[in-house]
């Protein structure tokens, strides 16, 4: 049993945070929730480690009800806010001996589990929290949430403000973290992050978008995407909004990723009718999709 | 009771980590004592005083030395004129004017009274009123040897005898009216309260700005364990700075401690937690440190000056009285007062005891009641 959402939720005062959002992690998964800020992620964070009560919808943990049986929940989860919240005037080895003993173990109990990570962060256990770089801090934020071995783990956005090392880093981690299986709840705003986890949700405006593994997302992904580059990028950008055949653009990097119509317009319909209009240095190739184009087309 | 002790440990150490916190404990109390009890005093010295003297005899001239020999009147002036005068007064140059009108004498030999002007500058009300004080007793003073010379002098055919009744006022529990052991127990609850209630406050309100209680929301903590945890250091803190405090009064001012010293720390003990109990209560309510810190001092302000520790609660107009009655600082200093100089046992408190532990009960039951680890 892993979580199982139904149907949920919420509203502050007068505006809709998510609505009617339903999902499955299966037990062992390590499952993604992707979408931009203020897609309704965090909420959803919220309702799920009890920390907030749907307006409607049924949410359970592990298989425990988590407006009835929150008590229970608390026990068996771990859960790594969003922003950095260990105690920054703590010692690195005083937060993860703090943690241990609020949920009645030690550390050389479960220390297998965090041996991994934790053997990255011993040589500075004596520091002050608050005096390590961004992404010890995460190493040890996870540390903190693992240390009373979950069955379920929640992670808001933790590579949010991390270097792209420590993000790659921490996400080796957590495929390492399924050997235990251990359910991860995972969310994040990088799209490249997606296609690390097993199942993703893409979600916003409080809504849902798909749900599936990232590679048969990108598989059932009939369209063709073309990459355009030329020497004037804002003009390319304008112009290809204007084209009859258009159905979506936007600016990838450097280049802009183009979705026709119908798979029927060529390569040259395309590079003619930037020629049109002034365009040089035309660079028109197709490419494989990401999740982030998949986003864009669904969103 | 593990969790509770392993919260407790953790707090301390970040409440001695806190850099601010030593200074805070222990130099605080030191020069709030020293300089509040030195320095808020309500005692006039120095008071200018000028005088515009019409009649020019014998008896307005006794009645200016009379004057001048009081020592508080530090400075004195003769003005020709009350326009003078006044117009010195405007200028900050005397405090008080004494006008002597025409024919004083005359009117005292012939009539037996008269009357005569006096003018205080009202700005600071508080001075002025106790000028004014000083100001007639000096001419009841003056009145008494008058009419004794009077009688004398004026060979009456009765001759009755004359009778004088002088008041000796005997101060009970401070008998030389000094001012600072009147106001170092006072200052000595404020001491207490203020450090108690702006830490407890902030303290709890931090763990939600850093974002920490999200994280421990999430944990099988209890509500009880992570209260109890959190407030009792501040709990020892207070008994702490209370005991510092009642060294200082002791050894520095010499105030007496009459009563016995562990009906002070029991009552201290009861009192703290509703002062915890406010804290909470208002970091239930805020959502950083700042709001925390605006609203206690809200509260501060107006428990202070309802106290009874500057004014008199006596002197309050009588709906201001019925507020003091839900003020806690008011009962501690009372309490410390009576205890303190009055040598009070727990049988003469046990008023102030049974509303203080009622006033605990009802604050911590609220503060509890409004902590809440689920939105």
């Amino acid at each position: 049993m892993g979580i199982l959402v139904e149907n949920i939720s919420k509203k502050y005062q007068n505006t809709t945070a998510i609505q009617d959002i339903s999902f499955e992690v299966n037990k062992g998964e390590l499952f993604g929730l992707i979408g931009p800020d203020g897609a309704g992620k965090t909420t959803i964070f919220r309702i799920v480690t009890t920390l907030l009560i749907p307006n409607s919808g049924k949410v359970t943990v592990a298989g425990l009800d988590v407006v009835q049986q929150y008590k229970q929940i608390r026990n068996i989860v771990g859960y790594m806010p969003g922003k950095f919240s260990l105690y920054q005037d703590l010692t690195v080895e005083e937060n993860l001996q703090f943690f241990a003993t609020i949920f009645g173990t030690t550390i050389s109990e479960n220390y297998h589990l965090i041996k991994d990570i934790y053997t990255q962060i011993e040589p500075y256990k004596a520091r002050r929290a608050g005096a390590l770089s961004g992404g010890m801090k995460q190493k040890l934020a996870l540390c903190c949430a693992l240390i009373h071995k979950p069955k379920v783990l929640f992670l808001d956005e933790p590579t949010t403000g991390v270097d792209p090392v420590s993000r790659k880093e921490f996400w080796e981690m957590l495929k390492r973290l399924k050997q235990f299986g251990i359910t991860i709840l995972v969310s994040t705003p990088y799209m490249d992050e997606a296609s690390l986890c097993d199942r993703i949700a893409l979600i916003q405006k409080g809504k849902i978008l798909k749900i599936d593994t990232p590679q048969r997302l990108i598989q059932n992904f009939s369209k063709i995407i073309w990459n355009i580059k030329s020497s004037n990028k804002y003009l390319l950008l304008e112009d290809l909004k204007a084209f009859e055949h258009k159905h979506s653009v936007f600016a990838f990097g450097d280049s802009m990723h183009f979705i026709a119509k119908t798979d029927l317009v060529s390569k040259k319909e395309i590079e003619n009718y930037l020629k049109t209009k002034n365009h040089s240095d035309i660079e028109v190739n197709k490419i494989e999709p990401t999740i982030e184009d998949i986003f864009m087309d669904l969103s | 009771m593990k969790i509770i002790l392993f919260i407790i440990q953790k707090e301390f150490k970040q409440i001695f980590r806190n850099k601010a916190m030593l200074p805070l404990l222990f130099v605080m109390p030191f020069m709030q004592l020293l300089i509040l009890s030195n320095a808020a005093s309500f005692e006039i010295k120095n008071i200018k005083i000028g005088f515009v003297n019409h009649d020019n005899s014998q008896t307005s001239y006794k009645l200016i030395s009379k004057f001048q020999s009081v020592s508080i009147f530090s400075l004195s002036e003769n003005f020709s004129t009350i326009k003078d005068a006044e117009a010195s007064m405007e200028q900050g140059k005397v405090d008080v004017i004494v006008e002597i009108p025409n024919h004083l004498e005359k009117k005292l030999l012939n009539d037996n009274q008269t009357s005569l002007s006096v003018i205080i500058n009202a700005i600071d009300g508080a001075a002025a009123g106790i000028e004014n004080v000083y100001v007639t007793q000096v001419i009841k003073d003056f009145n008494q040897s008058i009419k004794s010379e009077l009688v004398m002098t004026s060979f009456d055919s009765e001759n009755k005898p004359y009778f004088n009744v002088i008041a000796i006022p005997s101060f009970w529990y401070n008998n030389t009216l000094n001012y600072k052991t009147y106001m170092v127990p006072g200052i000595l609850v404020l001491l207490v309260t203020m450090l108690t209630l702006f830490l407890s406050g902030m303290n709890i309100v931090r763990e939600k700005e850093i974002g920490t209680l999200e994280q421990i929301n999430v944990t099988p903590i209890k509500k009880h364990q992570f209260i109890v945890g959190k407030l009792f250091p501040f709990w020892v803190i207070g008994l702490l700075v209370l005991t510092i405090g009642l060294l200082i009064a002791k050894i520095v001012f010499s105030i007496p401690i009459l009563g016995n010293v562990f009906i002070i720390y029991g009552f201290a003990a009861l009192y703290l937690m509703v002062i915890l109990g406010i804290g909470l209560f208002i970091s239930n309510f805020t959502e950083t440190q700042q709001q925390s810190m605006f609203i206690s001092w809200f509260f501060m302000v107006v428990f202070i000056l309802m106290s009874g520790l500057f004014t008199p609660i006596e002197s309050m107009p009588v709906w201001a009285q019925r507020i003091t009655y839900i003020n806690p600082i008011r009962y501690f200093v009372e309490f410390t007062r009576m205890v303190m100089l009055k040598g009070s046992d727990f049988y003469e408190v046990r008023i102030h005891f049974m509303i203080i532990l009622a006033y605990a009960i009802l604050v911590n039951f609220l503060a509890i009641w409004s902590y809440k680890k689920v939105n």
